[in-house]
């Protein structure tokens, strides 16, 4: 059971986000990277079944060079071995252009199941393994919260409102993870120390028979024409429920039916 | 051809919400330049509803009806839309943004050699090209984003944010055959969840509890306000982590993604995270007993004091309007 994990290396959500001088990126100034919370139920899954049936998970990242710290995190967890397809700034958001890169990337490897998170933290897309998994011709299972491999095909619950759908699909097969699939385990010192040694394979986009301005220019699939802060909101009526909360209350229902209009 | 094709989705044979806006707001592009707008459904034994989709301003409907579309699958429904591409050569295809759009979307465009725009808050258009407002970081910024001028232009709508707008007439129905329908992973069964009460999802209200619930025996008080409202129960990370109540219930970067009406937030400090799933919603109601709680700089209306006697009291007003 050979596993690649795509990983996308993101600003932390806890971060401040400012918009940088061109009004299209944010300013990266003091932002922490991370390892995409969906990809770490994507690595957690992958590494569970490593152990359980045996091969190998490769983490795979399309990234700049701060991404080759996301990758040591996912060596450190478990994962055998990393591969960096550097670059990736000016194509950023653009999920057909990242698909594409991936697809290039794992193709000719030995893989049984790709996993990904079901949205990479930022650009917050959704996109890219449907994309990956059509590049590759393969099928896909997104939003899924419980996996279960065999030889040659797996079962997976994935979320949808109201309820879940259950899914049998033969592998190789690209699923993307969510909340729920298991609890992602924390880097051991051990392992901390045994991922110094491993190697993390870079791989220029040129490499992969693809050209990199092209993707971000001729072939390009998203352009980003601004990125703004949202608007300011107004204050909001704040009502001191502390002494007299039956009065509290009764405003506020009053207000929720006379000014807003909603109940 | 120019023109705007639309998604619909149904489950069990009725038409969701999310893509009767996503058609309305097609209709009210299209208007603008004279565009013809379609619809395409797959589904099985639902041929009936199609003509009915003119109400909502598609002049022809392409319908796959077929027992191997009874359920979702990637890949079948992804053919079927690119079917219907094939032939209508719009110039956009609309989603909804639900679980089945986000799905479907990338890989029809991906099929189709192009990208896409996901869970779209905005929409206009600049000469013949469409220019969308989507959320990112987690609602944090917005960025103002278009196709780079490939075509078709495929987009999801997030849901509840355009209008549904209903009129008359009926569509043209057109079936697509020759499918060849070539489906690896198939939905073998779908499994209701939460005894059919609404879905945080496609709720127009949601009542939702934090941490400061204390427990799973009160969000029956919850439930309550809920079900008074035509609401459904929603719930923070805090909340869900301890158990009180399921992750299908949580709101939130790693929850469900709402646009309701109404948003009211009980006992919810307002984290960045939890911000993240219900920024978007119309009206947003605190209830918190901490002022400098973060919800209440989004708050459109507080309440600054404990929860235990306010939504008891707001339970009892509530029944007083809806029985007046
Ligand atoms: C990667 C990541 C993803 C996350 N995803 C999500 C997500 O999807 N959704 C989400 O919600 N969170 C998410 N979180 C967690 C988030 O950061 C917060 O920890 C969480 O939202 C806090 O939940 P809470 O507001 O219920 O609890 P708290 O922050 O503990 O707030 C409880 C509130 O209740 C109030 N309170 C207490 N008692 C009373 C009372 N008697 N009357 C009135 N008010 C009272 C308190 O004043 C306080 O404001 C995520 C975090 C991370 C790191
Ligand atoms: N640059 C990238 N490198 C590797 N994997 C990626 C990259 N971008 C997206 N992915 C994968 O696709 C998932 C969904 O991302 P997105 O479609 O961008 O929301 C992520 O959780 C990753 O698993």
């Amino acid at each position: 059971m050979n596993c690649i994990v795509c990983m996308t290396h993101v600003p932390d959500t806890a971060s401040i986000i400012k918009i940088g001088p061109d009004g299209k990126h944010i300013d990266e100034s003091g932002i922490k990277w991370i390892v995409s919370p969906y990809d770490e139920y994507a690595l957690e899954a992958a590494l569970q079944l490593v152990e359980a049936q045996g091969g190998e998970v490769t983490v795979v990242c399309y990234g700049p060079a701060r991404a080759e710290a996301g990758l040591r995190e996912c060596l450190a967890r478990g994962a055998h071995k990393a591969v960096h397809v550097v670059g990736g700034e000016e194509t950023l958001g653009d999920s057909m252009a990242i698909a594409k890169v991936l697809a290039a990337a794992v193709k000719d490897r030995e893989y049984d199941v790709v996993l990904c998170g079901v949205k990479g933290v930022g650009t917050d897309n959704s996109q890219v393994p449907q994309m990956l998994a059509e590049l590759l011709d393969l099928p896909h299972v997104t939003n899924v919260t419980k996996l279960d491999v065999a030889e040659g095909t797996f079962t997976a619950e994935r979320e949808v409102e109201g309820g879940v759908e259950v899914v049998e699909s033969p592998l190789p097969a690209v699923v993307a993870a969510t909340k729920g699939l298991n609890e992602p385990r924390y880097a051991s010192l051990k392992g901390i120390m045994a991922a110094k040694r491993k190697p993390v394979e870079k791989v220029e986009v040129s490499a992969l028979g693809l050209d990199e301005a092209a993707l971000a220019g001729a072939e390009a699939t998203y352009s980003v024409r601004a990125l703004e802060l949202p608007p300011a909101k107004e204050a909001g009526k704040v009502i001191q429920g502390e002494d007299d909360p039956k009065a509290a209350a009764a405003e506020l229902a009053r207000l929720l039916r006379d000014e807003a209009k909603v109940i | 051809m120019a023109g705007i094709l639309v998604f619909i989705e149904q489950r069990d044979g009725s038409i969701r919400k999310g893509s009767l806006q996503a058609l309305s707001e097609a209709k009210r592009q299209a208007a603008a330049k004279g565009w013809p707008v379609a619809a395409v459904l797959p589904g099985s034994g639902i041929s009936g509803e199609a003509a009915g989709l003119g109400a909502y301003g598609a002049s022809k409907v392409y319908v796959a009806d077929d027992a191997n579309l009874a359920l979702y699958s990637g890949e079948g429904y992804a053919e079927v839309v690119a079917k219907a591409a094939g032939q209508f050569e719009p110039d956009a295809i609309f989603f909804s943004a639900t679980a089945m759009g986000r799905d479907l979307a990338p890989r029809v465009a991906a099929r189709l050699g192009v990208g896409a725009l996901a869970d779209v808050t905005g929409l206009d258009l600049d000469g013949d090209q469409f220019v969308a407002r989507r959320p990112v970081y987690s609602g944090k910024a917005f960025a103002v984003v278009d196709t780079a001028g490939k075509k078709p232009q495929v987009i999801s709508l997030r849901p509840n944010v355009f209008a549904l707008e209903q009129g008359e007439g009926t569509a043209e129905v057109v079936n697509l055959d020759g499918l060849s329908l070539s489906i690896r992973a198939l939905v073998k069964e779908f499994v209701e969840k939460g005894g059919g009460e609404i879905d945080v999802a496609e709720a127009e209200i949601i009542v939702s509890g934090g941490r400061g619930m204390k427990g799973p025996e009160n969000f029956a008080m919850l439930k309550e306000l809920a079900d008074l409202l035509g609401a459904a129960v929603g719930a923070s990370r805090a909340a869900v982590d301890a158990g009180w109540i399921d992750h299908s219930h949580q709101v939130g970067q790693t929850g469900k993604v709402v646009s309701p009406t109404l948003y009211i937030a009980v006992g919810i400090s307002g984290a960045i995270q939890h911000l993240a799933g219900m920024g978007s919603s119309k009206v947003i109601v605190a209830i918190n007993k901490d002022p400098d709680a973060p919800i209440f700089k989004v708050a459109d209306y507080g309440i600054v004091g404990d929860l235990f006697e306010v939504v008891p009291a707001l339970i009892e007003e509530v029944k007083k309007i809806k029985a007046a």
